[in-house]
């Protein structure tokens, strides 16, 4: 008896290591993953980075460039994008807080708001293509700005509405005592008090958008030539990475690299700030 | 302004804002059925039955893309779902939580980065390694005829099937962790300690305690996944090989609905190119709408 209970004993304790051992390898595995792609991103990036690159415009084969145009056009577009987001996505995600409770309406958007969140961005660029871009004859970066602002639209509405819920009910209440009307109440207490959550949702949606190529290959899919034309093909850094990287030349290939490092580093560092943020935000 | 008015004119804007997300989804199936309406109405069912895709003589059947992204979205999962796990379990039931909370944002990280720069890690440098360390040595093993030669036949170039799941194994890995991390939290401690107290290891805690007690949102995890997966472009296009037709074998190239329609947009001469290619994107829309609903539906509002 004592003896099949030690055995089994053993066993159960064998199996939990394995177990131990596999969730530990599994860690291993995506930090492995982690610093493969980091480092082959920074081995090959900064070896394209120079000062051309922010100077000089895309070049042909062969001749020195850089990639200015492209980062330019990236920040329009993407900046273009925000204002678009940041304006619906946080009145969209007040109204979910602040108006929307017990509402069928409510939940039913703030259910496609979910699953918009996860949804294919190559979609969203298809849609601006068939609802802007083929009725007004032509790619513009105004498109572009559109299906990018589309993307980051839900990821600010979220983190909107996580952020106005945490504040406490006392602060409203005390807006209302003083007479303040609810507009007001939310427009200088509530929004003041969660300013550094809506920063984050805005930081977030930032990072979405700004490694997006997909929407952008048909709404804006590129100018060789610096434009600062809203209603003209504006170049950015993922398509022009997208074309670069997948051509025959050395330099240009070195050039997608280096936009690739520019990316990473905008896209990790806005991910970051925001994370910080809602840390603060979270201890209040 | 009367105080009444401001009021009811700031909750007009709100709510119109959350109409504009309304608007965006009917939008954006609207667009996609009216713009892929002529080539569904041309092609009929063989759209989604038939794998030739011929633009030259405007024969369109999308079978070939369709079961591309089926099978590198489910492929991705066999990888995906048990490292997801194995990283959720060590993060929040093995590991000290400073620790956990460390190496949580390293594998949030893995998310951050943009899909166009897993396309390009994986065509500089998964395919080759890929091509020669995995292909090569199994071609050379494999009997003609043999079925590891059927399973593995391919040109030996590291654009396949294959390599293309791995990439969204590793591009889906992190959401996944981050919610099976976030179910086995809301798992009430008492529960666990209760097990632990009748002398339960920690994979018999798993196994009969947390495992059970999140399977339903767990199921929504996995299929979170999945519609990301399904639905992910650049980097599957960098990596796939972008052939048309059905995939003869694992390590065989081929074509997702997104890396078609990425490649393709551009050269759309003719209308009705241009058509199909919406027409995929509709079907596209139907399948990860499907799917990311249903995980949401699974997964419940508090996860994110």
């Amino acid at each position: 008896m004592l003896r099949r209970d030690l055995a089994l004993l053993r066993r159960r304790r064998l199996a939990n290591g394995i177990f131990v051992a596999l969730a530990l390898l599994a860690t291993g595995i995506a930090l492995l993953a982690l610093v493969l792609i980091l480092g082959e991103l920074v081995l090959k990036g900064l070896g394209g980075i120079s000062a051309h690159v922010f100077l000089l415009d895309q070049p042909g084969p062969g001749e020195p460039g850089g990639l200015r145009n492209a980062i330019v056009g990236s920040a329009l577009m993407c900046g273009l994008g925000m204002v678009l987001a940041v304006v619906t996505g946080v009145l969209a995600g007040t109204w979910l807080a602040e108006y929307g409770d017990g509402k069928r309406l409510a939940s039913f958007v703030r259910f496609l708001n979910d699953v918009l969140l996860s949804a294919p961005s190559i979609l969203m660029g298809l849609f601006v293509y068939e609802a802007v871009v083929r009725p007004l004859h032509g790619f513009s970066a105004g498109a572009g700005a559109l299906a990018l602002g589309f993307l980051a639209t839900p990821v600010v509405t979220r983190t909107t509405e996580d952020m106005l819920r945490l504040q406490p009910h006392a602060l409203r209440e005390a807006g209302m005592a003083l007479g303040a009307g609810k507009a007001h109440v939310i427009c200088s207490i509530i929004w003041r008090a969660s300013r550094s959550g809506l920063l984050t949702g805005a930081l977030l949606g930032l990072a979405r958008i700004s490694g997006e190529t997909a929407p952008l290959l048909f709404t804006s899919p590129g100018n060789p030539f610096l434009s600062l034309r809203i209603d003209q093909s504006m170049a950015s850094l993922p398509t022009l990475m997208f074309q670069y990287a997948l051509s025959a030349y050395d330099d240009w290939q070195a050039l997608a690299w280096a936009g690739a490092l520019l990316i990473a580093v905008a896209v990790l560092a806005a991910n970051i700030i925001g994370r910080v943020l809602t840390r603060g935000s979270f201890d209040t | 302004m009367r105080t009444a008015t401001r009021d009811r004119l700031f909750e007009a804007a709100c709510l119109a804002a959350a109409m504009v997300l309304l608007a965006a989804m009917a939008g954006l199936l609207a667009s996609l059925a009216w713009g892929g309406w002529p080539a569904l109405h041309k092609a009929g069912l063989s759209f989604l039955t038939s794998d030739v895709w011929d633009p030259a003589h405007d024969i369109y059947g999308a079978a070939g893309p369709i079961f591309g992204t089926l099978a590198t979205a489910v492929l991705a999962m066999l990888p995906a779902l048990p490292l997801a796990l194995g990283v959720a379990v060590f993060l929040t039931e093995l590991c000290p939580p400073p620790v956990g909370r460390a190496i949580g944002i390293a594998v949030e990280l893995l998310a951050a980065i943009p899909s166009i720069v897993y396309g390009m890690w994986g065509l500089f440098v998964l395919a080759p390694w890929f091509a020669a360390h995995v292909q090569m040595p199994i071609l050379v093993a494999a009997q003609p005829g043999s079925l590891l030669d059927r399973l593995f036949a391919s040109i030996p170039n590291g654009a396949n099937i294959c390599t293309a799941s791995l990439i969204l194994a590793v591009m889906v890995l992190p959401y996944m962790a981050s919610i099976f991390s976030e179910l086995l939290r809301s798992v009430p401690t008492h529960m666990r300690e209760a097990a632990y107290g009748m002398g339960a290891t920690s994979l018999e805690v798993l196994r009969f305690i947390l495992l059970p007690f999140i399977k339903r949102s767990a199921v929504g995890a996995v299929m979170l996944g999945l519609g990301r997966a399904l639905g992910e472009t650049m980097a599957v296009t960098f990596i796939i090989g972008n052939a048309h037709g059905f995939p003869k074998s694992l390590f065989d190239s081929g074509s997702t609905i997104a890396s078609t329609i990425a490649n393709e947009f551009a050269e759309a001469t003719g209308d009705l190119h241009a058509s199909a290619l919406m027409a995929l994107g509709l079907v596209l829309f139907v399948i990860t709408f499907t799917a990311l609903s249903g995980a949401r539906l699974l997964i419940g509002r508090e996860i994110h």
